[in-house]
């Protein structure tokens, strides 16, 4: 039963000439025997994917990134939930040890400790940067993150509508109305003022008796960091508060936990994961003790051996799918450790004091760019406001064709925000700049800006 | 005999830090925080801190990880250095700007496809538990644009249901009806005729089941499900048994999702990332969510254009890295190669069991397929787990399913050799032997890992989740480790 094509760099890879031995063991004449049990109507012929030798399949694989524009071959100015970051190697190194990778949802702790101080770690530095009690130990990415802060928000108190800002990007609306279906919750958009903050007033008018929750999000989609946060609080009467947060600007930001967050989620893969096409990411997600039994996912806890020394464990598991069931606060088994094992490792290899230059390369760097773009006579930043690491730029033109241009001029450029996309702002672009961005790239956007438009 | 590291690793917060700077901020000092306390350690402390961490860590690269329903096979290097080729791109990057990526994105649904016999598949689910959820979203749109959406509430499960099943379908707002397996452990037809009428959404199940048995009544099954108008899950958790052989298409399943960090060999991660995209049949194409890949015969392309789609689960388009991963592992065995893995699967699986089972009470039939469940004759399932780890292996699950009390659920994969299954069956023996003679051994153990037996006990009931509860709580004598 030899399976596997030649291959000439996986050698030794058909290890079944020990098959026979096992079924002869079993008294068995063929493996067919073993699966009697399947109806013939339901039989399948076979799988029609043919198989490639190792190092063809490498090269076909280089073929393909090849074709791709990644960062390092085009300036890219993207962002809007997912972000282009430097990731150190020695965050690389680490979470490429294969004890680690290897390794599945610690549940026998004994044997897993390292995974689960680590994450016990990364909640520590979660609950840290948000200054909130507790975090778990991770989501699926923000949106799902949101959804699944709503569906808190509801167990806390029963209560049928969600608040968001009407900025709320389409993608991260459409997650959180999934999330919210089964509860027959509804989502409802508030204001922004003119600086691109809430609207504090008018939200305030929006939030009734049926209000769960209200989010709002620092720095926003817009990029701009909203002073308004501070007070939200007052705002909502007894509604629950939902921050969404980009960690790294927390690192110079007031964090949430200090103006009255009962939840913040966010996107951890800012914090050292790859962008990779957009995922595999990492929905940040903490709050306070007082909610933890409603807490989704998994967290973990220090606790102590029988000998007495110090250990780590998955705490208060009643809460989750395979012992609560169709009870449980969320169904989440597999999460993202890996990516934040990713988060763990950065934030300990940059420490606070790198963690704040990092956030404030960003800040600069968004500066210069605008400072640029006004000197070709863009208007920039849309809102006049301060911002994090992205902004609006006003455009001319229709911005899916001007993105178009871009890259024919080797710059990849921002989301294009087409007119009548958000109440007045016209045509735009939500573009994005990180410590990645050096001087000569900025130069590069700015003179093809100059050009198409 | 096996000892794994034992440091006395202090947490991060415990290593002496450098001193934190002074940066200058140029904002309305309101909103500007004042401290932040992360500490900073030159990069040798943290390669040290974490090395010595993973340690104290066991995958599947250092032995056999025979946990039931995770399917902990090997996972390829060849995979990982793929997926790292693909590290610096931009989802909402021009379409003519990442078509390598689309590509694959593109060739994993048609392979997808032609492994499960399904009409459409969306990658978009980041894991098993979200490809549920997003099938029960499907589920419950189609029986709402049929216009029985008020009517239809129900979802049926078998009682050795995965904890997710009942879990994904409540979070969709459904009903969870449970109905118990027969003598042989499979579905109990008349049970489930009599759950099921125009009430019913879908029946949730997995086949192998739980228990590693075939449910060989499933063709019946689906024509109780469609004759009552409603839907079939097939839960991909235990796919690793069956690839070639036959497919949910041809068992007559709506819907499935799959989980690549099972069947398609992806790492697990400690926990995650997974992937679990979602395929469908017929008319259900329309409820997918968007985008999905499409190839005009030219270029790849985005497309959200779905009639009747769900919307989106999560931003983007899906855990990428892991679909990469998950492509090469398909490409790299063909359709020849994933039939030979379910084979070799199936065959290790029986072996071991053959090898135990007059040691352990092997509940209902025989013939298992990739995994299969047993209990101690005279020890605690927990104990049985713990005193493995002291011989360097993992345990099995345990205590799933439900329906056998201390189980131990074994699921070898096709990783292993004979002489690896020799070996594990000779400690599992062994261990049997002991609860005999020596239970105290048993009860003590583990006694060879970094750790010994963790109270997860006092870790819920006294909360500890972060390096500043745990300082403030040692400071005030609430806690004594």
């Amino acid at each position: 039963m030899v399976i596997y094509s030649f291959s000439l760099f996986m050698p030794n890879s058909n290890y079944d000439e020990d098959i026979e031995e096992m079924l002869q063991e079993m008294g068995l004449s063929s493996w067919e025997e073993l699966f009697i049990d399947i109806p013939q109507e339901a039989r399948k012929g076979g799988i029609n994917i043919e198989a490639m030798d190792e190092y063809e399949l490498y090269r076909y694989a280089l073929k393909l990134a090849s074709k791709n524009m990644d960062f390092f071959k085009m300036p890219n100015f993207l962002g809007a939930g997912v972000y282009f970051h430097y990731i150190p190697p020695a965050v690389k190194e680490m979470v490429s040890r294969s004890e680690f990778y290897t390794s599945y949802t610690p549940y026998q702790p004994e044997i897993s400790q390292g995974l689960l101080q680590s994450m016990f770690e990364y909640q520590s530095m979660i609950a840290e940067l948000t200054a909130m009690d507790i975090a778990n130990s991770s989501m699926y990415d923000a949106s799902t993150a949101l959804g699944e802060a709503a569906r808190m928000a509801n167990r806390i108190n029963r209560k049928k509508e969600i608040l968001v800002p009407e900025n709320l990007y389409w993608e991260k609306e459409s997650v959180l109305r999934n999330y919210v279906k089964g509860l027959d919750m509804s989502i409802r958009k508030y204001p922004l003022n003119e600086r691109g903050m809430i609207d504090l007033e008018a939200l305030q008018s929006s939030v009734n008796e049926n209000t769960s929750a209200v989010y709002v999000e620092n720095p926003n989609f817009f990029g701009v960091i909203d002073e308004n946060v501070l007070k939200v609080k007052e705002f909502i009467g007894r509604s629950i508060l939902i921050v969404g947060v980009n960690p790294l600007s927390l690192a110079i930001l007031k964090p949430p936990g200090e103006y009255g967050a009962d939840i913040v989620v966010g996107e951890g893969q800012i914090l050292g994961n790859p962008i990779s096409f957009g995922g595999p990411l990492l929905g940040i997600f903490a709050t306070k003790k007082e909610y933890l039994r409603k807490m989704p996912g998994r967290v973990i806890g220090a606790t102590k051996d029988v000998s007495g020394k110090r250990a780590f464990v998955m705490a208060l598991q009643t809460r989750e799918q395979h012992i609560r069931r169709g009870r449980a606060t969320s169904n989440i088994c597999s999460n993202e450790a890996l990516c934040a094992l990713y988060s763990t490792v950065y934030m300990a290899y940059l420490g606070a004091n790198g963690l704040r230059k990092v956030a404030l390369k960003n800040i600069e760097n968004a500066k210069k760019l605008m400072t640029k773009l006004r000197s070709i006579g863009l208007n920039a930043p849309h809102f006049k406001a301060p911002h994090f690491n992205e902004f609006l730029v006003d455009l001319p033109g229709n911005p899916y064709e001007i993105s178009k241009k871009l890259v024919e001029r080797g710059v990849h450029g921002g989301l294009p925000i087409p007119e009548g996309c958000y109440r007045d702002i016209g045509n735009a672009m939500l573009l994005c700049t990180t410590e990645m961005h050096r001087e000569e790239d900025l130069d590069k956007l700015v003179n093809a800006f100059k050009e198409v438009i | 005999m096996y000892h794994q590291a034992s440091y006395d690793e202090p947490l991060l917060i415990e290593i002496k830090s450098l001193k934190n700077e002074d940066f200058e901020i140029d904002l309305n000092p309101d909103i500007v925080r004042k401290e932040l306390n992360i500490p900073n350690l030159p990069e040798f402390e943290i390669i040290r801190h974490y090395t010595r961490l993973s340690q104290m860590n066991y995958g599947v690269d250092i032995n056999i990880y025979p946990l039931g329903s995770c399917t902990m096979k090997y996972n390829p290097k060849l995979n990982e250095e793929i997926a790292r080729m693909f590290s610096y791109i931009h989802p909402y990057q021009e379409e003519s700007t990442v078509q390598g990526a689309l590509q694959i994105m593109y060739e994993l649904q048609e392979m997808l496809k032609e492994i499960t016999d399904m009409d459409g598949f969306s990658l978009q689910p980041a894991a098993g538990a979200h490809g549920e959820f997003t099938g029960m979203l499907i589920t419950r749109s189609y029986h709402e644009y049929k216009g029985e959406g008020e009517k239809r509430k129900n979802v049926i499960l078998p009682d050795s249901a995965h904890g997710t099943n009942p879990a994904s379908a409540a979070m969709v707002g459904f009903n969870v009806i449970e109905i118990p397996s027969n003598k042989e452990g499979m579905v109990d037809l008349e049970a489930l005729e009599n759950a099921t009428d125009d009430t019913t959404a879908a029946f949730m199940i997995t086949n192998p089941n739980t228990l590693g048995i075939f449910e060989e009544d499933i063709l019946e099954i689906a024509k109780i499900m469609h004759k009552n108008g409603a839907l079939l899950y097939y839960d991909g958790a235990n796919l690793n048994a069956i690839m070639g052989i036959t497919s949910p298409g041809k068992m007559n399943f709506d819907i499935v999702h799959l989980n690549l960090h099972k069947t398609f060999s992806t790492p697990h991660g400690g926990g995650g990332p997974g992937s679990g995209p979602v395929g469908v049949r017929g008319e259900l194409v329309n409820f997918l969510p968007v985008p999905v890949v499409r190839y005009d015969g030219e270029k790849y392309y985005l497309d959200y254009n779905i009639k009747h789609t769900i919307g989106k689960v999560r931003s983007f388009y899906g855990n990428f890295g892991v679909l990469v991963k998950a492509w090469a592992y398909i490409k790299r065995l063909g359709g020849t190669g994933l039939k030979r893995a379910s084979i070799r699967a199936v065959v290790n699986s029986n072996y071991l069991k053959e090898k135990i089972k007059d040691y352990y009470v092997l509940p209902y039939k025989n013939l298992r397929k990739h995994e299969f469940v047993v209990k101690p004759k005279n020890a605690r399932a927990l104990d049985v787990a713990k005193r493995l780890l002291d011989f360097g292996v993992h345990a099995p699950t345990i205590y799933f399913p439900l329906i056998v009390s201390e189980a131990l659920m074994i699921e070898p994969t096709e990783t292993e050799r004979k002489e690896n299954l020799d070996k594990f069956a000779e400690i599992v023996i062994h261990i049997a032997k002991e609860a005999e003679k020596n239970p105290e051994l048993l009860k003590e153990a583990p006694h060879n890992t970094s750790v010994r037996r963790v109270d997860d006990v006092l870790a819920s009931r006294k909360p500890v989740l972060t390096w500043k509860m745990y300082r403030e709580l040692k400071a005030r004598g609430e806690i004594d480790y």
